[in-house]
């Protein structure tokens, strides 16, 4: 049975709340990570350092949120022995989940960059060129949010999609960068630190697809991890 | 009887299609446009089912769906109840089950059945494994009739236990020991089939698993069916999983399948708590 997921109408309301529980704690875990990349954006563009101490103390509250929905998912498993669409929701938010905190993490990784850079004029101008990569990343973390909120399975494909067009924008930013570090060995330091920021972005856009693949799981019941993307298209159309 | 407002006879109207892989190649027991009857009332539309050879089948659903029914159809425990009529082609291997010159006892000898309750006979533990071989004459002595018990008592896990007291009561064993004790007589006579009917819903968790292991092992050797109102059981416990729903048969797959990403609707609101 697929394309026709229903989340509630169990005869224990008890179980709908439950999961209703989870699936709200997952959006707000979501949230808290999209505000972190919208201050990532914030230390970008502006410089603001504050942005950055908010990036680190919302992971405090994003890694709670794991472990909340972590330990409400295994209370289900073991006490309500889900079944079909109930267990593939379980399976989905709990990897889904710890994609969450891993972007937490990348944002703050991407944050401690933008911090060590502020002292330096060449890394803080190299660094701004990373602005588009993050817009962009955070579009997808939206989009992929709602994709879930929404169980979409159409959503997810499309944003798969537009994960391999921010891995050729990080592409170009690489490229650019080795440009930046071939003209002056002394680039080179900085010109890491912004490599080692974008790679954070990309893994970022990655740990979306994750995200998306754990949707269309949810929904089809089809694992198309490592299936190519077309192929996953033709399965689901 | 007026069927004009009973719920079943809408349903026998439509016509339908059972979703997944009822049909099999080369199976033990073949089911095709089978209904059953309980006087004027419908109990049983249209089923086709193949059953897997030396594989354990599950057969689900609510309360009055049928799949007890559906069960004793099997062999022929349905012969039992005077109103009750079967429709259609039950075949075991080429033996047609229905055929009016078949020997029934022969047939039960051949399709096993446990029930529900365990219901030892009020005899000894001996007597019980031993009572079926000798009345089908499977021994042509003492000595050999001594050694199907010990095998049958032995395939069930029970020797062990009782080996030292094969004189006494059947009653006196446990809920578990008795169940155990009902499939060690049901494959005495060496059945090709066994059919279970709710076999350990009488029975604690620490007996359920060990009948279930058992389940397990003697799939080996047998074609077992099982009816269970245990999802978990059946989860545990069948290759194959049915999904009955008033009267229908509604899905057939692999169990995982059935679990994890059933095929139809009804399975998935059954199995997850949707429906009664």
């Amino acid at each position: 049975m697929n394309n026709n997921i229903k989340v509630g109408g169990h005869i224990s309301r008890q179980f709908d709340e439950e999961l209703d529980e989870i699936r709200s704690r997952v959006l707000k875990m979501g949230g808290l990570v999209e505000v972190q990349l919208d201050k990532v954006l914030d230390a970008l563009r502006d410089g603001d350092s504050a942005a950055i101490v908010d990036v680190e103390t919302l992971d405090d509250e994003i890694n709670d949120l794991e472990m909340q929905i972590d330990e409400e998912c295994t209370q289900i498993l073991a006490r309500r022995h889900p079944a079909a669409g109930d267990l593939r929701l379980i399976i989905a938010t709990t990897k889904s989940v710890r994609d969450l905190e891993r972007i937490g993490d990348e944002a703050e990784r991407v944050a401690n960059m933008i911090r060590h850079a502020m002292d330096h004029d060449a890394s803080k101008k190299a660094f701004k060129g990373l602005q588009s990569l993050t817009e962009h990343v955070k579009e997808l973390l939206h989009e992929t949010l709602n994709a879930y909120a929404r169980i979409k399975t159409r959503s997810a494909v499309k944003l798969m999609r537009k994960d391999q067009e921010i891995d050729d924008e990080y592409s170009r930013v690489v490229v650019r960068l080795i440009e930046f570090m071939k003209k002056d060995p002394n680039n080179i330091a900085d010109g890491l630190d912004v490599m080692w920021a974008a790679r954070s972005l990309e893994r970022i856009g990655d740990h979306c697809i994750n995200i998306c693949e754990n949707v269309i799981y949810l929904v089809e019941g089809q694992d198309i991890r490592h299936i190519d993307l077309d192929e996953v298209s033709e399965q689901l159309s | 009887m007026n069927t004009a407002h009973n719920p079943m006879s809408e349903i026998a109207k439509e016509t339908y299609e059972t979703v997944g892989q009822p049909l099999l190649k080369d199976p033990k027991m073949h089911v095709r446009n089978t209904n059953v009857f309980y006087g004027e009332k419908q109990a049983i539309f249209d089923v086709n089912l193949d059953i897997g050879r030396n594989q354990v089948i599950s057969m689900i659903g609510p309360s009055g769906c049928g799949k007890s029914t559906f069960l004793r159809c099997l062999n022929r425990m349905n012969d039992t109840i005077d109103i009750c009529r079967v429709d259609g082609e039950l075949k075991l291997g080429d033996l047609d089950i229905y055929d009016k010159k078949i020997d029934v006892v022969e047939l039960r000898a051949r399709v096993g059945m446990v029930f529900q309750k365990p219901n030892p006979f009020p005899k000894s533990i001996y007597e019980n494994v031993a009572y079926g071989a000798r009345i089908h004459g499977l021994t042509d002595n003492k000595v050999e009739l001594d050694e199907l018990v010990e095998k049958s008592l032995l395939r069930c896990g029970l020797w062990k236990e009782v080996k030292d007291r094969l004189d006494e009561p059947a009653t006196g064993l446990s809920g578990g020991q008795q169940q155990r004790l009902c499939i060690a007589r049901a494959i005495a006579v060496n059945p090709e089939v066994i059919l279970m009917d709710e076999p350990c819903s009488a029975l604690d968790p620490i007996a359920t698993a060990t009948v279930e292991e058992l389940i397990h092992e003697l799939s080996e050797n047998f074609t077992i069916c099982i009816v269970t109102h245990s999802m978990q059981q059946a989860a545990r416990v069948s290759k194959r999983t049915a999904y009955f729903h008033l009267g229908k048969l509604i899905e057939v797959n692999d169990t995982s399948t059935v679990f994890t990403n059933p095929q139809h609707k009804l399975t998935e609101e059954y199995i997850t708590g949707r429906i009664g």
